[in-house]
Parts: C-alpha cells; structure tokens; sequence
C-alpha cells in the first residue's frame, strides 16, 4: 500500500553530492563571514535579503530597463530635466511580504503641506470596496508655468502604498527612478506636469489592503476594479401563499441556527439596513428563548400548537408551531469531547474576531466539568493541532493555546477540517458527544476546488457520530452560505457572534444545550384542512424546504435539536371565504373542501433519537384553543420584523411602530435582555428606513 | 569544555597539538562546538560547518529539488550561520536548530522566488518568464517533481524531514514547530496523495 510513500522515500534520500567546489565556496564564505564577525555586530544576511524597501526602487530602475517605450522614457527625462515639483505616487512597501500578504484594517493618511491639493483621504475601504483608485491631482496652476501636460498619477490604492513624493524636490535622480513608477501605474499619463512652485511634498501613506494577496501586482494592471464585498449569503425568495386544495402538505426541516439574526443585528448597529439576503425570519424568531410548556417524562420534544389573530391582518390566523427540547438533567449529561477549530487566517485578526473567539472560548471554560475534553486546531495556510485534548479542567494549559494562537496566513479550512475530525474521532468514546467548533470569518474555500465535495465530506463525518457547528465571526468577509450548508451538513448550528454578549448566549448559556442533541433529523410536514385553511404562507424556512415524500424518507437530512432548545415555525393561514384571500378559486378545479372536521390541519413531526437509526413519528392535530402568550406574540413580532427587513407585501399598512409596540408589549419577563435588544434593533432600522 | 583555548595557540610547537586536538574535537558534540563558536571560536565553527555542510545542502535539496539552487541556499546559509550562530543558545539539539535555520532559508528563498515571479509577470516580459519555467521544469523532471511538486509546501516540508532525513515524527514537529499529531496527520495526508496520484497515473 505504501509503495508510493517508499519510492518518494528513496528518492528523497538520493541527494546528488554536491559539487566539491561549491561547498569549498561556501566554507570558506562562511569563515570569512565569522571572522568579519568577531569585528563587528552587523548582521550579516544573504545579498537577496536586502531590506524590502529598497526593492522598490531597484524595480523602478529595472522598469527604466525594460521599458523602452519612448514616451515614458521622454518623460522621465523632462522631469530630471525640469526639476520642479510634482506629485509622484510612489508605494514604497513598509513591510515585508509576510505582512503584506496579510489583511489589515486599512489606515488612510495623507500629510500634504499647504501648496498642493492633495486627493481625499482614501475611502476605507472596509466599508464599501477593498479597491480605491486615488488620483493624484497636481496644484491648481498658479504661475507662468505652462505645464506641457497634465499628470494624472492615478496609484491604486490596493495594496499597501506609503506614497513619498519627497523624492521630486530632493533629488533629480530619485525623481528619475521614481516617476516611471508613477506613470506606468496609468498607461493615459502623457507626461508629468511641472509646478510652478518649487516643492511639493505630498506624504500619503495608504495602507490598504485587497482581500487577495494575489491582487497586490503593482504595476501595468488595468484600471483597477471595486472588488466586491465578498459577503454571501444563502437565502431564496420568499415562501409564497399557497391554496390548500392544490398543496394541501408543507414539510420542511426544522431549523436551530441563529446567525441571521446575529448578521442583521450586527447590520443594523453598524447603522445600514441589512441586505434583504442576509435575513432569514426563522432563525430571527429561534434567536430567542421561548418559555413553551416543557416535555414531560422521557419525551425528547414537545409541540405546542397555537393560533392566533395575525398582527398584520385582521382578516387571516396565524398558527405557531412551537417544538420545545427537553431539558436533560445536567449532572447526567455525557461528556463533552469539543474540537475547536479556529481560523487564524490574516482577515481573523480584527478585534472583534480572533480577540473575541479567545474571550468566548475562555467564558465557556468555566461552564464545562472536569471529565470534558478541548482540544484546539487552527487552520491558516496550514493545518495544526495546537492543543491536544485535555481536561477541561486544565484551565491554564487550554488558555495558554489560546493565547498561542495568532492571525496570518492564507485559509485552508478543508485541512484543518480533516485534521479536527481526526482529533475528535481520537477524543471519542462509548457514551460521548463530540463536536467539531468551527470558528471562522468566512473565506473557507480558499484552496478547496469543490465546496460541494467539502460538504459531501462533512455529511460523511456526519454520520460517524461528530457533529459540526459554526461560528461566524466578524463582517465584511463573512461567507454565510458556506457557514449554513456546512452546519447544515454537519448536524449543526450556524451561530453568527458580534460580542461578547452573544458569544455568551450562543457558547454557555448553550453549552448544555445546542452542544449537546437530543433529536436529530427533526422534520415537520402539516397537511393543511381545505375546509378551515384555504390559503397558507409558511413565514421564513425558505431554505429548509423539503420534499413531500422527503418526510418519511430517513435518509435525507434535516436539522437537530439541542437540549433545552426551542424551535417555532409560524404559517399564516386564510380560512375560506375570507376577504384575504389572494387566489381566486379555479372555475375548473374540481377538489371540493370536505366539510365537517374543526381541525386546521394536522402535524406530523418526525426525529431520530442522538445517534439512531430510524425516526419515529409523532402527530398532532391543530385545533384552535391554546390560550396566546407572550412568547407566540412576541416570534409574532420578530416575524413581522423579519418581513418590514424583506418583503413587506403581506404586511399591508402594519410597520415598524406596530412591530415596536407588540414586541415591548409581549416582552414578559426578558431575563437576558435578548428581547429588548431586538426593540431597540427595530428603532433602529426604522430610523434607518426612513432615510 | 572551553573552546576558547584553542584559538590561543601560536607557538610553533603547538602545532602539532592542535591538530591533535582538533582530531578529537570531532567526536566533540555539535552543542559544545556550537558554543564555542558562539563564543567566538573559529576552529569550532569551521568544524561545525564542515561537519553539517553536507545536511544543509541535503535538506535544501530536498526542499527546493534543484541541485544548483540547493547548493546556492546552502552558501546563503553557511554565509549567514556566523550571525545565526550568535542566536544559539543551546535550548535544542544543534541539528535540531540548524534544520530550522535551513528550513527558515527554504522559506525566505521561495517568498522570494513568489515575489520575483509576481513582479515578472506584472512586466509583461513573460517570454522571459517562459523560459525560465522551461529551464526548470526541463530540470526538475528528473527529480520527483512529479510528485513532490503536487504536494502543498507543509505537506513538502514535513516529507524532506520524516522520509528525506529520517526524523521520527517527534523530531519532525520540533523543526517544523507544530505538534506531534500534526505531522502524523500530514504524513497520513501525503500518503494519500501519492495514493490518488498512483490511480490518476494508472
């Protein structure tokens, strides 16, 4: 089997001698250089590794070089020649190439004196686009001095550019190296423009960064363009309204994940609406603790079913389903085997990422008991075991990998997934939950050809019994999509965390619970009575969709339950005849409502127990009758809040005042504060849509 | 045993005693003459690299797959060692440290090698670019390019180390500077690369 391993093996240990000669040369070099040594303290490098920044120039001079084009050369000349002051844009790189690679918070900074006009700062580009062109526009022309041409050094500002024009008033042969620079970054430059006055002296420092290493090519590139802001998100259209007598049955998976709900927080304080997108209503409404009646005996789950006047239309129902996961005793609750596997690439290293992940993770430690296990691996560039499994007990050592841990490098979460699964496959035995903690700001694909066979992998892993989740950290690079078909495919949740506040909500409050499952594969499918509900709108779940025929079959997924954890999905549902029904009834369709039965429908739920092989079913008719409260108005009030974010058409006049109110009205006891965060979310993108 | 005694002699008598001492000094363990030379011994330090030439130039090339270049990052390193040498201190075994140093080198000379080609194809002067790659690839087909050229740079490193110069794995981790398990992951990674380019080829 390892015939491959051998032959690379012996091929590797045939080294070819080397020549007599050259290792003479280099003997005797390194004599010389420990005899210089005794002398002195410079550091002695190899010739290559001279300082980054005079690579700049030299490649200025290589450019002179190879750039015999007339017109460039003519210019350059002129500008020796003249010897007056003009705006070079000149990126002289600061840093080595490691940190180049690396993505920084971009600082922009200009420090012109008073003569010249210097361009805008450069937009951050964290906000909108990675890319910014600056052009460098010289003085308004003040004195006799006509300038033979105007200049516009157009000097991208992707990459890290410490702009110097120092160099144009100080030294005609630095202007020289300088200027092709300038004018070759903009094949329209004609030629440099002289300035009247004398010195010009334009500092700009732009450190600013593309996403991309690769993006950073300093010269003769074309114009550059707005990169797009690497964001996505998974979401299709809304569900829309559906007559009962054409599809009687809904089934879709349920659905744990909070991080929408997180991003469209964490939009909103940022003081933008968030990208329609971006909000998934269901796992808005999850987001919050419901207090729903609580299982009893050795049910995993309970429904509880609930109608109610829709907020946003006096003339349909809502009908919330409400699936609450029992409570397991703590003290009997299997050990814990968590493999975090954390993302230390360039992009994690932003405050509210890396910093953030470490303080969550040091949170959730001291929610763990002694016989738990943590092990840390990091992927960036490559794949690593930072912390073997250890006790959770072992505070120190798990804190002191922690803090090992930095941002650089490139992302390769296939690896570093591989490499995780490993170490909880090791960290596994009879009777224990392992899980794999991926925390990451997105960017998981580079280097992977195939997203689809990553999730093909983790569904496979899936069934070996360790599960996934997903924690997104951090804006701008966040790939939402990849985060929310990986948990899915891993059994997980997907949780987006922007503070410290919800690193507490999602990792200890949740320990017990979202890490730990009781139900896997929970699907709900309704079949809707024709004779009560005419027209039904499943309100979000838009990406959980399921086939009909998909219910019974135990070999598609679905989403699972943890502990303590509570699910609801809420229809709105048209009884026939009202005045909201929005499709007319076929002339030719034959299906007649059956009359007689008061049921609205009927629930069927299906789940496998942790680590089962076959679903067991569990149905529930819907009837009117249980009494509304606080929690169903209030999943109301986010729903209301998940449509004014994206379709507002089924909402009619109802608007964010009404949402506020039924939100503060139904905000019952709001231990963490959780609800009243969303009110004031609600103010503030009302606010921010009345712009 | 101080090093430093055996740069006083200037006798003529001593001659011969030196060269004596100098026989026995070879069975003197890398981390004393490391020290010494350290201390500024320069018989030390020219038996040290007279002794390792021969393992600096075969981890280059094990990493870089070219006997020439390998044998120009070995007098980088050999050149530079004087000054690395001030950083010893005698914390890990010298052959320990020295494969970090070769190691470091490898890296450097390969950014560098990635900068060069960055700024050579943003010239446009790829005919020269084009050749190059010819030249090389002409030369490294005789190496295993066919199969160390696929693998990621870690995965190459790790591989120069455990089957190239037949470190445990433990010994391997220390060098690289990531842990046990990591380095029995990539080797189990590396054979099932080799493993999926062996049914490609077939």
């Amino acid at each position: 089997m390892s015939d491959e391993l051998d032959a690379l093996k012996a091929a590797l240990r045939a080294v070819p001698a080397p020549d007599p000669a050259a290792k003479a040369v280099a003997m005797r070099l390194a004599r010389e250089n420990f005899d210089r040594l005794q002398g002195s303290t410079e550091v002695m490098r190899p010739k290559q590794d001279r300082p980054v920044k005079a690579g700049i120039l030299q490649r200025g001079l290589a450019m002179l070089n190879a750039l015999k084009m007339k017109p460039i050369l003519a210019a350059t000349t002129s500008v020796a020649a003249l010897l007056v002051g003009f705006v070079v844009i000149l990126p002289l790189s600061g840093k080595g190439p490691m940190e180049e690679a690396r993505g920084n918070k971009p600082i922009a900074q200009v420090d012109a004196p008073a003569e010249l006009t210097v361009p805008d700062a450069l937009p951050e580009p964290m906000l909108q686009t990675q890319n910014d062109t600056t052009e460098a526009k010289p003085a308004p022309q003040v004195s006799e001095a006509e300038a033979p041409a105007k200049a516009e050094a157009k000097a991208k500002a992707d990459k890290q550019a410490k702009t110097d024009a120092d160099v144009a008033a100080d030294a005609a042969q630095t202007a020289t190296l300088a200027e092709p620079e300038a004018v070759t970054r903009d094949e329209q430059a004609i030629a440099p423009a002289p300035m009247p006055t004398g010195r010009a002296v334009a500092k700009m420092a732009a450190d600013s960064y593309a996403a991309e290493p690769a993006a950073s090519m300093p010269v003769m590139e074309p114009a550059p363009l707005p990169q797009p802001n690497t964001e996505t998100f998974a979401n299709a259209d809304a569900n829309p309204v559906k007559v009962t007598t054409e599809e009687p049955v809904s089934t879709f998976s349920i659905d744990v994940d909070t991080a929408s709900y997180a991003t469209v927080r964490s939009s909103l304080n940022a003081g933008y609406l968030p990208d329609p997108a971006a909000v998934r209503i269901e796992e808005m409404v999850n987001y919050f603790p419901y207090a729903y009646p609580k299982p009893q005996g050795d049910q995993a789950f309970r429904p509880t079913i609930t109608v109610m006047p829709t907020p946003w239309n006096p003339n349909t129902r809502l009908v919330n389903i409400a699936i609450q996961g029992a409570v397991p005793q703590v003290d009997n609750r299997p050990p814990l085997n968590l493999v975090f596997l954390v993302d230390t690439s360039g992009s994690m290293e932003d405050a509210n990422k890396l910093p953030l992940l470490k303080q969550s993770l040091g949170l959730m430690l001291g929610q763990l008991r002694s016989e738990d296990q943590v092990a840390v691996v990091a992927y960036a560039g490559s794949a690593g075991e930072v912390l073997p499994p250890t006790k959770a007990s072992d505070t120190a050592a798990i804190m002191a990998a922690l803090d090992q841990l930095s941002a650089g490098g490139s992302t390769a979460g296939a690896q570093g997934l591989e490499l995780a699964y490993q170490v909880a496959d090791s960290m596994k035995a009879e009777g224990e939950v392992s899980r794999v903690l991926l925390a990451t700001d997105g960017d998981f694909n580079v280097g992977i050809d195939d997203p689809e066979a990553l999730k093909d992998f983790i569904a496979k892993k899936r069934e070996s019994g360790v599960y996934l989740s997903v924690l997104g950290f951090g804006r701008g690079n966040l790939d939402d999509a990849t985060m929310q078909a990986l948990a899915q495919n891993g059994n997980g949740t997907a949780s987006y965390i922007d503070t410290l506040n919800e690193a507490r909500k999602v990792l200890v409050d949740q320990v017990t619970g979202a890490l730990y499952p009781i139900a896997d594969n929970v699907k709900i499918q309704v079949e809707w009575n024709p004779a009560q509900v005419a027209e039904y709108r499943l309100i979000g779940y838009e990406t959980r969709a399921l086939a009909r025929e998909d219910f019974n079959n135990d070999k598609v997924d679905a989403g699972d339950i943890g502990a303590g954890t509570a699910v609801t999905a809420i229809y709105e549902v048209t009884a026939p005849g009202s005045a909201a029904l929005r499709n007319d009834p076929l002339r030719y369709g034959s299906a007649k409502a059956p009359e007689g039965s008061s049921e609205l429908g009927y629930l069927r739920l299906r789940s496998v127990a942790p680590g089962g092989k076959d679903s067991a079913l569990q149905e529930t008719p819907i009837v009117p009758g249980m009494p509304v409260t606080d929690e169903t108005r209030f999943a109301a009030a986010i729903a209301g809040f998940g449509q004014l974010l994206t379709d507002t058409k089924y909402l009619g006049a109802w608007g964010w005042d009404q949402a506020i109110d039924l939100a503060l009205a139904s905000r019952g006891a709001d231990e963490f504060g959780y609800r009243i965060e969303a009110v004031n979310l609600m103010r503030t993108a009302k606010a921010l849509s009345q712009r | 045993m101080s090093g430093r005694a055996f740069i006083l002699p200037s006798c003529q008598g001593l001659r011969d005693l030196l060269r004596l001492i100098k026989v026995m000094l070879m069975e003197t363990p890398d981390e004393t003459l490391a020290s010494a030379a350290a201390g500024g011994d320069r018989d030390a330090f020219a038996l040290l690299v007279e002794r390792h030439y021969d393992r600096i130039y075969g981890l280059a090339y094990r990493l870089i797959g070219l006997r020439a270049e390998a044998q120009d990052l070995a007098q980088d390193i050999c050149a530079a060692l004087p000054v690395k040498l001030r950083h010893w201190r005698g914390e890990a075994r010298f052959t320990t440290w020295l494969y970090r140093v070769v190691m470091n080198a490898a890296h450097d000379l390969r950014r560098r090698q990635a900068t060069h080609a960055k700024a050579a194809s943003g010239w446009g002067d790829w005919e020269i670019a084009r050749q190059d790659e010819i030249k090389v690839q002409a030369e490294a087909q005789d190496w295993l390019a066919q199969s160390m050229a696929r693998l990621s740079v870690e995965l190459r490193d790790t591989v120069a180390l455990v089957l190239g110069e037949e470190m445990t794995q433990a010994e391997a981790g220390l060098v690289l500077g990531v842990s046990e398990g990591t380095v029995a992951w990539r080797m189990s990674e590396v054979k099932k690369r080799l493993r999926a380019m062996a049914e490609e080829a077939r």
